[in-house]
């Protein structure tokens, strides 16, 4: 394969780790925010809950915002695109998203209930309603979206705000919602005694086989759906633009790849088993065995989407000719080739420095020490 | 076509939003390296208040922190959002450097501000100190590579436009970094963060020895300030000049509103003190001249000279008659690639492809366009003087001022008897806002001054924006201007609460938490 060709197929699969990245550690911390009501129900119980995630949200969060930016350099017209595109989706899900650093480190510094509750709803909706965007996004990438370029790549938009909001959309936007909600919970079993723990045991077990259903009810979706093929334009590796594209489109053609590969069965099925075994883990009260089969499930989850769609990133459901690719919108080669130089210097730490702060926070976060400390949210 | 008043309205949403992040990012920089200076001391000398003067100054970064962090969000999704044009055509450029920011210090900034808020009783001493450093080189290091991506909008290196793929594309990473303005401009605005923190702590301060509170934590760290304070004013000063020497050879339409310079003079040119520039007659009114004085500023000699704004409309004028061949190349190009006639005819043309660029607003098809289009693209080459040329004053005017403070305030510190220097005191607390004003006129002269493109000479505002309806544009604006709203209350709300309560109060729990939390607890329960 051409050396650029090399490039941009590394680069979706870093996007993919990203993604996956995302879904494991915001959504942990998202996990925590959509279902504190229901673990804590008492202030000192909330405040335990945040306290688990509290010394880490800041830093996961990066992952959210890497991705954004890895999208932005890597794939500059996906970025540009999807976007702008899902203006008003995009809004809800930066509006909802920017409360939540407000509200981990305001909500307890004030006594007063009402302030304390509200925070926890603003919380509950920024774990909530972000997960549910993450997720809708996917779908809508399944169903193509309405969009088209002029000669000079202005893109334009041509769909409402709502038509994102369909229900396979929003069958997606659950499915990350309860994986998330998953995170969450086996995160709290980790860090929390009774009556936290069994609380969060019970959202465990239950979202696992939600997610589950959901994953498999999104698989018989995509088999009857309309899927994009690529069948003409220029090679992969030489540089292009989506004018140049041609595509078709036919029911069951996401399930091309996995027809032509048979071995990528196995990444929907690393889905499945993580969340079956992150059940029996949970159930076995393996806190954080069930945690890691938990990440395990997002890799196979968004590595399925990912294999299903490859090598389109934003099919034109208007316009298929014009539909996004590995091969049309991603960068130079010179930008790309940089890129991956920070990114294997740079991952590595990342990974290091953050295992550390992880165990040097290790263990259970307790009423008394909350109490206590000063800093504690 | 883009809708004018969208591109306005996509403007000012990105003005307001970034206007307001910058209100805590100064302060975030700052804070950083002061806590991490005033935590050294306390390992080194082993001191109990210098652990409490870290401790309680670091209550207050965090409050700031927290929306620092929230509104940064706002500003990585409105490249896509709200200016997608821009985000595909720059990309490949401008998103290494944030992709950079991100995996580099973005990722070593949050996930250590963690573990110094919560890590106090987990760390030995020393760790807890390396974290807190990590902290400031993390968030100094994030504003580097946000201000290279930045000085590439305001002085383009290391890239050129691909035909091919009808973009701007990396043509040297390095000669994007070491970017002259980046350089001049990252150390200018970072130590403008430094002097912001400075003034903040100092009149904190000033407030607790004037109500003769914690004197103790609030001497120590007005010293701390003040010193921190002058070394840091005199930095900003010096690197602004040199950025307004670098900034006056790479953008001088910006040069020229800054100092309101609407005919060419000859050497040494007068510097207007005070002027009124009316955009619509070219001219000033009400001026007030120091002789010789701006040659001597921005050329740093007697004899040189600056173009003025009907010079540069002259050669803009030029550019635009140059690009338009290139953009009707570049159209058959899109269509056909590879067509020779049409990319011989494009790299003709290919250095002025923006001013050809500019004339589209008024004629999108540029080979029809007029004498009178051309003329209106080449006086829209020329940023909006009167809000230029203000805001840069006010800036000068508040760092001199600053300058003064802090040799005042570090005189009388050394001297050991600043508390009895009530009227210095007040004047210190009255500072407060200085600094964030002076960071904000300071960001409008980089952004205004370099209307009407944001790359400048190459990409044109108006094309860059997203092509949004009026109704999404209302929508969100909305919903920003009221949401910010309500998060500056709350965080003005607890950071005056946060310094009013003082450092005291924080190690026994305030008797009015308990039985609320624990009625709270009761009627959740119940």
């Amino acid at each position: 394969m051409e050396l650029y060709a090399t490039l941009q197929s590394i680069w979706w699969l870093l996007l993919g780790v990203l993604l996956m990245g995302l879904g494991t550690m915001v959504g942990m911390d998202m996990g925590v925010g959509a279902i504190l009501r229901y673990v804590g129900r008492t202030d000192m119980e909330r405040r335990v809950a945040l306290n688990i995630i509290g010394p880490h949200w800041d830093g996961n969060q990066v992952w959210f915002i890497l991705g954004g930016g890895a999208a932005f350099a890597a794939f500059p017209l996906i970025y540009a695109t999807a976007f702008s595109g899902f203006y008003v989706v995009m809004l809800l899900l930066l509006w909802s998203m920017i409360i939540r650093p407000l509200g981990f480190e305001y909500r307890s510094k004030m006594p007063s209930p009402r302030w304390r509750n509200a925070w926890d709803w603003a919380l509950f909706v920024s774990g909530f309603v972000p997960m549910l965007v993450f997720g809708a996004a996917f779908g809508n990438l399944f169903q193509g979206v309405p969009f088209h370029f002029e000669w000079n790549l202005t893109s334009f938009y041509t769909g409402s705000f709502l038509a994102l909001l369909n229900p396979f959309a929003i069958l997606c936007g659950l499915l990350s919602v309860v994986m998330a909600a998953y995170m969450g919970a086996t995160t709290m079993m980790s860090g929390a005694e009774e009556p936290i723990y069994g609380r969060a045991r019970n959202v465990a077990r239950a979202t696992a086989i939600a997610a589950v259903v959901l994953f498999a009810i999104g698989g018989f979706w995509v088999h009857g759906m309309q899927g994009y093929t690529l069948t003409g334009g220029p090679a992969p590796g030489v540089p292009q633009t989506p004018l140049q594209g041609s595509v078709s489109v036919a029911a069951g053609a996401w399930f091309a790849n996995f027809h032509a590969h048979p071995a990528l069965w196995l990444v929907p099925v690393l889905g499945f088993a993580g969340l079956l075994l992150g059940f029996l883990a949970a159930s076995a009260n393996r806190s954080h065995l069930a945690w890691w089969l938990g990440a395990v499930a997002w890799i196979g989850v968004i590595g399925t989407a990912g294999v299903a769609l490859f090598p389109f990133l934003l099919p034109s459901s208007s316009h298929p000719a014009q539909s996004l690719t590995v091969w049309n919108a991603s960068s130079s080669k010179l930008t790309l080739g940089w890129m991956l130089g920070f990114a294997l210097v740079f991952v590595p730490l990342i990974l290091w420095y953050t295992s550390w702060a992880f165990y040097v926070m290790r263990g259970k976060v307790k009423a008394d020490h909350v109490a206590a400390d000063e800093h504690a949210y | 076509m883009h809708d004018p008043s969208v591109v306005d309205l996509s403007r000012l949403q990105f003005a307001l939003t970034a206007l307001y992040h910058y209100l805590f990012v100064p302060l975030t920089l700052g804070m950083s390296f002061m806590l991490a200076a005033m935590e050294t001391v306390y390992v080194v000398s082993g001191k109990a208040i210098y652990k409490q003067i870290a401790q309680f100054w670091s209550k207050l970064f965090l409050i700031n922190f927290a929306l620092g962090v929230a509104t940064g969000l706002t500003m990585e999704f409105e490249f896509g959002t709200n200016w997608s044009f821009y985000s595909s055509f720059m990309g490949d450029i401008f998103g290494t450097p944030l992709a950079i920011e991100g995996l580099m210090a973005f990722f070593l900034e949050s996930t250590f501000v963690g573990l110094m808020a919560f890590g106090w009783d987990r760390l030995k001493r020393g760790q807890h100190l390396a974290v807190t450093f990590l902290v400031a080189l993390g968030s100094n290091l994030s504003a580097l590579w946000i201000l290279i991506a930045n000085s590439f909008m305001q002085n383009p290196e290391g890239a050129h436009f691909n035909p091919v793929t009808l973009r701007m594309e990396l043509t040297s990473l390095p000669d994007l970094i070491f970017n002259h303005d980046a350089q001049a401009k990252f150390v200018h605005t970072s130590i403008a963060g430094y002097v912001t923190a400075a003034i903040f702590v100092a009149g904190v301060s000033a407030w607790y020895l004037l109500k003769n509170r914690h004197v103790e934590l609030a001497r120590r760290s007005f010293r701390m300030a003040a010193l921190f304070g002058v070394l840091a004013t005199a930095g900003v000063i010096t690197l602004g000049d040199a950025l307004g020497f670098i900034g006056g050879q790479a953008q001088p339409t910006k040069l020229a509103a800054m100092e309101g310079l609407w005919k060419t003079e000859q050497a040494p040119m007068p510097f207007n003190a005070i002027a009124f520039p009316s955009q619509k007659d070219h001219v000033n009114y009400g001026v007030i001249q120091v002789p010789y004085a701006l040659s001597l500023l921005v050329t740093h000699s007697l004899d040189g000279t600056v173009p003025a704004i009907d010079e540069l409309e002259r050669t803009a004028a030029e550019r635009i008659r140059n690009g338009i061949p290139a953009v009707s190349a570049l159209q058959v190009l899109s269509a056909k690639p590879g067509d020779a006639d049409a990319l011989a005819q494009f790299q003709a043309h290919e250095k002025d492809l923006g001013y050809g660029f500019l004339v589209q607003r008024y004629a999108p098809d540029v080979t029809k366009a007029t004498e009178a289009d051309i003329a209106a693209a080449s006086r829209d080459t020329i940023p909006q003087v009167a809000p230029v040329f203000w805001s840069f004053r006010a800036m000068v005017v508040l760092g001199l001022c600053m300058l003064a403070f802090f040799v005042l305030a570090l005189i009388y510190t050394m001297r050991n008897n600043v508390e009895r220097q009530r009227w210095l005191l007040k004047i210190a607390v009255c500072m407060i806002p200085v600094p964030f004003i002076a960071n904000e006129t300071g960001w409008l002269v980089a952004e205004l001054g370099r209307q009407p493109w944001t790359v400048y000479g190459v990409l044109p505002t108006w094309m860059s924006a997203s092509t949004h309806s009026l109704g999404y544009m209302i929508f969100s604006l909305i919903g920003f201007v009221s949401l910010y709203t309500v998060f500056i209350v709350i965080e003005m709300y607890l950071m005056v609460r946060t310094i009013r309560r003082g450092p005291d109060d924080e190690h026994a729990p305030s008797p009015s938490i308990e039985p609320q939390a624990a009625r709270l607890a009761g009627q959740a329960e119940g």
